[in-house]
């Protein structure tokens, strides 16, 4: 299963490595991970998209998170009201006849032509994994070039709609 | 800045570089001994050990192997911080084996390395190894030091960290421009920790359903780990295993929390533990784990281990709780802090008289057994022989194999915090350092290190140090001319085959004491082994003793890898 994990942690040196390197020695599966600043000086905040096989694996890795010393705070945001984004750049094949084509496609994701040269275009989308995961499709028939996506990062909405907690905290087990 | 720099240490008391930086912070956090091996990257801090004129004992071991086990014997045996100091590159890669070591067994470490300076970094430079990349999987935490005013702060933090908590190593590499330059004095060496709370007070809820469970039990078994001797719990254990007759069942690094010889003591559990542990764990209706992690060695198949029972675990580390084994009443606290808030509650005694009868029962038809053999020296019995004549006090450091686990299981540990020993990674090589380090935290004391005669070999140019400081350190080489254990297992579950495992053109070990100016013997027969015995502890200078056993002794009880505790094998003669 498909979890969010936000992370705060102190920003000192070699803190990406420990936890990165956590993960690898325990097996945890990674599918992104973002990095950067936070509202606070000193204090960076981490966005991983892990998969996990259940609950005992997401167990595990909260709390082996939570032991790292320059961790301050983790939380499972999956079933949380979040806002989650990502950001996608996409270069794909567009000579000028078909370019309108393309645009037609962007319009309703609302993304934006960021680059233009003879063959091709480069589009920046925004938004949800699925949503960027769509758009990829419907452009594959042109021919994509390259890709480069973010990974996810997120934020827990201002007000909590749904009443489910699933904060971590290993002090209160 | 240099100049300013210069100018007030000139004012002030002499010159100051980031190498006096770090001896006041330890001289701060009460460092005692240090052991260490130097090198060019810390040449700077060993001149200023010189210059402080050794404000703290450092003990130059023959290798940094040799240094970081003796560090984790110390740090075991006196429940202070162990201190290293090693150079950069291949002194840092030499201190790999015992930092993982200590990681693995929850030993408090702090450890210094040099390394190469900052403008060369990442060039490839001489001795220069990536000691941070290393080491952050092996260590509970590691810095490289980036400003000489760090310092303190950073000597500081790590001797919290390491010691805190779950114990664990610390590792703090200094480049050597930062230990050698003229610095300003440190800035605040406050602890600036805002991710680490080690402090955690017991749940009163749940501490009230381990209250719960217990009055409910009819087959309570108590398994007590080495957390009870770290957080030095082991009189709280005893009073609460006393005040509600629960049998306690020790993991291998627990040895010693609970007297040896006691009624309620079911000995050892797990691959070469007692038949009547390992059966009391598996038919057990509340399995009360107090400091230990559920290791592999201890549960052999997890479906078979405490099938029946309700589960409670009390562990500093909230990330062993529901690790291995599903557990119903989690509960994050220090062994200490845990038992003492158990003994302030009002428990209803459960009434276990038919289950310690049957305990009893097994523990009389189900003893560790062995066959005395008077050609050669059953080792079984010489560790008997070792424990009677040493009364139970002495302090036993051992390598990795038979000897370990004959050690463990025939040495009868009265006292706590006198029992050595690799538990989970079995490093051969740990026994000799970790005795001298023993004995240099508690130079009163009965130091004995039981080592094979594979193991010995891998740090035995450690004889060096006990030559140099004449510890009284016994060594007993229980000498099989063979990689025992590998043997063991190439005979039950690889056919015979022994690949690589016997040592039969092994070295003269009498020579190399006597090479190293130790007084040595040789005892072939067993009925030499009481008056040697005698004479050894009688002595007061180190002995080597090379006693030759049989190679095919084997250890038993046994559970095979992959079976549950209950299909334990050998259990009778």
């Amino acid at each position: 299963m498909k979890r969010i994990i936000s992370c705060t942690v102190q920003n000192r040196g070699g803190v990406l490595n420990r936890i990165t390197g956590m993960f690898s020695k325990r097996h945890f599966n990674i599918e992104s991970i973002t990095v950067g600043e936070s509202e606070a000086e000193g204090i960076a905040k981490m966005t991983f998209v892990v998969n996990v096989e259940d609950e005992h694996k997401l167990e595990q890795l909260t709390k082996q998170l939570h032991k790292q010393i320059d961790v301050i705070k983790v939380s499972d945001i999956t079933e949380k009201s979040v806002v989650a984004r990502e950001l996608a750049l996409i270069k794909v094949t567009a000579n000028s006849q078909i370019r309108a084509e393309i645009q037609g496609l962007i319009d309703p994701f609302r993304g934006v032509v960021v680059d233009i040269s003879k063959d091709t275009m480069t589009v920046q989308v925004t938004g949800k994994t699925d949503k960027i995961d769509a758009f990829i499709t419907l452009l594959k028939p042109f021919g994509i070039k390259e890709i480069a996506r973010t990974g996810v990062t997120a934020l827990l909405r201002g007000q909590q709609t749904k009443s489910y907690v699933a904060e971590v905290s290993s002090l209160t087990i | 800045m240099a100049v300013e720099a210069r100018q007030k240490t000139e004012a002030g008391k002499g010159f100051v570089t980031g190498a006096d930086l770090l001896i006041e912070a330890l001289v701060e956090a009460k460092v005692e001994k240090v052991f260490g091996y130097p090198g060019g990257a810390v040449l700077p801090i060993y001149d200023a050990m010189f210059r402080h004129e050794f404000p703290f004992e450092h003990i130059l071991c023959r290798h940094e192997q040799g240094s970081i086990h003796a560090a984790e014997g110390y740090a075991r045996v006196t429940g202070k911080p162990g201190v290293v100091i090693a150079t950069s590159g291949p002194g840092a890669t030499n201190l790999i084996t015992g930092i993982t070591d200590a990681m693995m067994d929850s030993l408090p470490l702090v450890i210094i390395t040099g390394q190469v300076g900052q403008g060369v970094i990442g060039t490839d430079a001489f001795q220069e190894a990536d000691v941070l990349g290393l080491t952050t999987p092996i260590t509970k935490y590691n810095y490289q030091v980036q400003d000489a005013k760090e310092l303190s702060r950073v000597v500081n933090e790590a001797f919290y960290i390491a010691t805190t908590g779950r114990p664990g190593p610390v590792l703090i590499d200094i480049p050597k421009n930062i230990s050698a330059e003229l610095t300003v004095q440190s800035e605040s060496n406050t602890i600036e920790l805002p991710g680490y709370q080690p402090n955690v007070k017991p749940n009163a809820l749940q501490l009230q359903k381990l209250a719960n469970l217990l009055e409910q039990a009819e087959r309570p078994v108590l398994l007590a780990g080495a957390g009870v001797l770290l957080s030095d719990g082991t009189k709280y254990l005893r009073e609460f295993v006393e005040r509600y007759e629960i049998p306690v069942v020790n993991t291998l690094l627990g040895l010693g929390n609970f007297p040896g010889t006691h009624e309620l003591f079911l000995g050892m559990g797990g691959m070469h533990g007692t038949y009547t542990a390992n059966m009391a764990i598996y038919e057990a209706d509340v399995l009360i784990n107090i400091g230990a992690r559920f290791d592999d060695r201890l549960t052999g198949k997890v479906a078979n281990f405490a099938p029946g029972a309700k589960v409670a675990h009390i562990d500093i580390d909230p990330a062993e709780i529901g690790k291995i084994i599903r557990t119903d009443v989690p509960i994050v606290a220090d062994a200490k802090t845990a038992l003492q808030a158990l003994l302030a509650m009002d428990i209803k005694k459960p009434e276990t008289t038919e289950w310690i009868a049957k305990q009893k029962e097994n523990k009389e038809n189900y003893p560790y057994w062995y066959k005395r053999n008077e050609e050669k020296v059953s080792p079984q019995w010489l560790i008997e022989q070792i424990c009677e004549k040493s009364k139970g006090e002495a302090i036993v450091a051992t390598d990795v194999g038979q000897h370990q686990m004959w050690a463990a299981q025939f040495y009868a540990f009265n006292k706590p915090h006198n029992w050595l020993t690799s538990g989970g990674l079995g490093t051969m090589g740990f026994g000799l350092p970790a005795a001298i380090g023993a004995q240099f935290g508690r130079p009163d004391d009965l130091v004995i290190a039981i080592v094979g005669d594979g193991g010995v070999q891998m740090t035995i140019q450690e004889l060096a140090v006990i030559h140099e400081h004449s510890l009284p350190v016994k060594v007993f080489i229980v000498n099989n001319e063979a990689l025992g254990m590998v043997r063991q297992w190439q005979e039950k579950f690889h056919g015979e085959r022994y690949s690589s495992s016997l040592l039969t053109k092994n070295p003269d070990f009498l020579k190399i004491a006597e090479g190293y100016g130790i007084r040595s013997m040789l005892v072939e027969k067993e009925k030499d082994v009481p008056g040697v015995l005698e004479d050894v502890f009688a002595y007061d200078g180190p002995v080597v003793v090379d006693f030759r056993i049989d190679w095919k002794e084997k250890v038993f009880p046994m559970v095979a890898p992959g079976k549950g505790n209950n299909e334990m094998v050998g259990v009778k003669p």
